[in-house]
């Protein structure tokens, strides 16, 4: 029997009270944990762990805009970059892989994004480490289609479904004629491409409308080839007889009977390009973004740095808020107990007059106090960490499913570390008084009382 | 010896500033294993007594030797220690603590005597009292008279050289307090431990061989006298 056990006894005593002022901290314990968990998930798939790119290229305009759009597909694109630039960021010796993304467009079921792509999208890791698994087969067909997880689940759409798409975003409602079909479902992964549908990048090229009015088109490889007039004028060169062959098969006799001019790729647009660098050389991707930043035509961003900014200027301040208030809470729990064991010395004064006509010392009346406070304090902090972690792993599932979000219930945070020794601190701070109020009973009187 | 008091002075201060005297004895012996009861009325500065062997309080001045060692010159923790070591109370109102069993309360007496807790020794102590089959009681379970034997137990438990009765059958039925006080000395008899039981009941100390009437050793005035004389 030590002071612990009989601290315990004690508490043991005073049950309601005591698992009452517990329930107080472990209430703001798993509020805190819960804080914590979610954060770290919305933290983890806002940063580096989430991308699987050094950089993302596209036209000028808000480095945000363009990490929101290209990776997390939440906002609209910026604009577009001539595919023939692609073929020039390829034969880069800095770059390894040069992935192109087209997008504007949404399902019409669901509204989720519409992403034309290459299969090397699916060969590169979605996030380091991490490829991605699929059920069905790799686009082969100009129409095939391999849509999220969530876009399965919430669709209900699986292998072969078929479906139509909405040019230029969800308000639009200009169906596209062209039919695509499922022919794979990619396994969930807790990031934006569980909600994506992705296309093949030539089918994206072949939906009607898709093709910009040639003139069109020269005025925005004038503007985006200003400065490169070899580039400009090579393909200046394909809009150029492919304005003529339209207006050869338009001229002739029964232009039906002739086959439709093929798009030059000076015609097509990308909205972004994923570009991964040399894994030996980490300053690829910043002498990259810092050539591209010189020019006029394109800018290449850092697919972490401008979500780190809104993290921690924005997300970062309302997770601190969330956890001064938890911590608030503790406190506020922790009066709880003061009151609770401080109410209870006048009741205790004979208890703890026996124990000092048992031999007790002064130390030890109390030390026992000190530790019901402790018990209180620790025990229902680690309660309500069990129950936060708990509370997170039964809705886990849940959430994921709701959200995207793949959360890790047992991600420890760095400031769940100091939960434990700051609780004992609490502890001490709560209980030191009704302790001093132990240690100055009286004896004889709390005996005669 | 078990105990010894010399010149003991005890006063208590008044709220107009004067001292009220409560004990001046001069000698008073218990030889080890020897069982006395002391004798004396109400207000009497019995408790007071009890308390100053017990280490719980201190005289004003005089010695209290319990087991050759003078309690009244030891620093409060050494005192604690030395009461937690060698001496067992029982209490009027038995002053079970109602959290714990009766084997818990048993090993409480044991707690704080720097010996470790004996569970074994607990258990023996409780099936001499005839509650062996009542370990796991908690003591609102218990009948008074068994909380009483708890309460002798656990008096016990530290295996103290001197064991102090304050009234222990005050609160006990007539048909009870001879078994309560056979229990007491009989268990006292069987681990050679010295007894000192205080009561105002002539019935009781009628059961002692020594029966010492406080009135008969203990001179209040003497504390009025100057200090040099009383020491």
């Amino acid at each position: 029997m030590n002071l612990l056990t009989i601290a315990w006894k004690s508490l043991r005593q005073r049950r309601l009270a005591s698992s009452l002022t517990a329930l107080s901290i472990a209430l703001g314990v798993m509020l805190m944990v819960l804080v914590l968990v979610i954060f770290g998930a919305v933290n983890s798939a806002f940063t580096q762990r989430s991308v699987g790119y050094d950089l993302i290229v596209g036209p000028k305009g808000s480095e945000l805009q363009l990490v929101l759009s290209a990776v997390y597909r939440m906002q609209p694109p910026i604009e577009n970059l001539p595919y023939p630039y692609l073929e020039q960021l390829r034969r880069d010796r800095r770059v390894v892989s040069a992935v192109p993304l087209a997008f504007g467009d949404v399902t019409e079921q669901g509204d989720f994004p519409i992403v034309g792509t290459t299969p090397d999208y699916f060969e590169n890791d979605y996030m380091p480490g991490q490829k991605f698994l699929m059920r069905g087969q790799r686009i082969g067909k100009l129409f095939d289609a391999i849509i999220g997880a969530a876009v399965a689940r919430e669709n209900g759409w699986d292998l072969g479904t078929s479906f139509s798409i909405v040019h230029g975003g969800a308000e639009s409602e200009d169906v596209h004629d062209e039919k695509f079909t499922v022919v794979a479902v990619l396994a969930p992964t807790g990031t934006a491409n569980d909600r994506t549908v992705f296309l093949n990048l030539q089918g994206f090229y072949a939906i009607a409308g898709h093709e910009k009015p040639i003139d069109e088109v020269e005025k925005r490889l004038r503007d985006f080839y200003s400065a490169d007039t070899e580039r400009l004028a090579a393909s200046l060169q394909q809009t150029q007889q492919y304005r003529e062959a339209i207006a050869a098969r338009a001229a002739a006799a029964d232009p039906g009977a002739l086959p439709a001019p093929v798009s030059p790729e000076a015609m097509k647009e990308v909205t972004a390009i994923l570009v991964r660098t040399r894994p030996e050389t980490p300053f690829d991707a910043i002498s990259l973004s810092a050539e591209l930043k010189k020019g006029i035509q394109a800018m290449a961003v850092n697919p972490v740095r401008p979500i780190q900014r809104l993290m921690s200027g924005l997300i970062g301040n309302v997770q601190k808020a969330l956890v001064v208030l938890t911590v608030i809470i503790i406190l506020v729990s922790g009066v709880g107990i003061f009151v609770s064991i401080y109410n209870s010395m006048s009741d205790r004064r004979r208890e703890i007059g026996i124990m000092r006509a048992l031999g007790a010392g002064r130390h030890h009346v109390f030390g026992i106090v000190l530790a019901e406070s402790a018990l209180l304090c620790c025990g229902g902090g680690l309660t309500g960490w069990l129950a936060g972690h708990g509370l997170a792993i039964a809705s886990a599932p849940w959430v994921i499913r709701q959200t995207g979000l793949l959360i890790n219930p047992w991600a420890l945070n760095s400031l769940e570390v100091w939960l434990f020794p700051i609780l004992a601190g609490l502890a001490v701070l709560v209980g030191f008084l009704p302790a001093m109020t132990a240690y100055r009973t009286d004896v004889a009187d709390a005996l005669a009382s | 010896m078990s105990l010894l008091l010399e010149k003991i002075r005890k006063s208590y201060s008044q709220p107009g500033g004067e001292r009220l005297p409560v004990l001046g004895i001069d000698h008073y012996a218990l030889a080890r294993g020897e069982q006395a009861a002391l004798l004396g009325s109400s207000g009497g500065g019995k408790t007071t007594l009890l308390n100053i062997i017990a280490g719980i309080l201190t005289p004003d001045s005089g010695r209290v030797v319990v087991d050759g060692r003078d309690l009244a010159a030891m620093p409060e923790v050494v005192r604690d220690r030395y009461r937690a070591a060698k001496t067992g109370i029982v209490f009027q109102t038995f002053n079970l603590l109602p959290a714990f069993t009766a084997l818990e309360n048993v090993m409480l007496g044991m707690a704080f005597s720097g010996r470790g807790v004996d569970r074994g020794f607990a258990r023996t102590l409780l099936e001499t009292v005839g509650l062996g089959h009542r370990l796991n009681h908690s003591p609102k379970r218990l009948s008074v008279g068994e909380q009483q034997r708890v309460a002798v137990a656990r008096a016990l438990a530290n295996r103290p050289v001197l064991l102090l009765a304050d009234e222990p059958t005050a609160n006990v039925d007539p048909a009870n307090q001879q078994k309560v006080l056979d229990l007491i000395c009989n268990t006292c008899r069987e681990h050679n431990v010295s007894l000192l039981m205080v009561t105002h009941s002539l019935e009781a100390a009628g059961l002692f061989s020594r029966v010492d009437r406080l009135q008969d050793f203990n001179h209040p005035e003497l504390c009025r006298q100057p200090q040099e004389q009383s020491v």
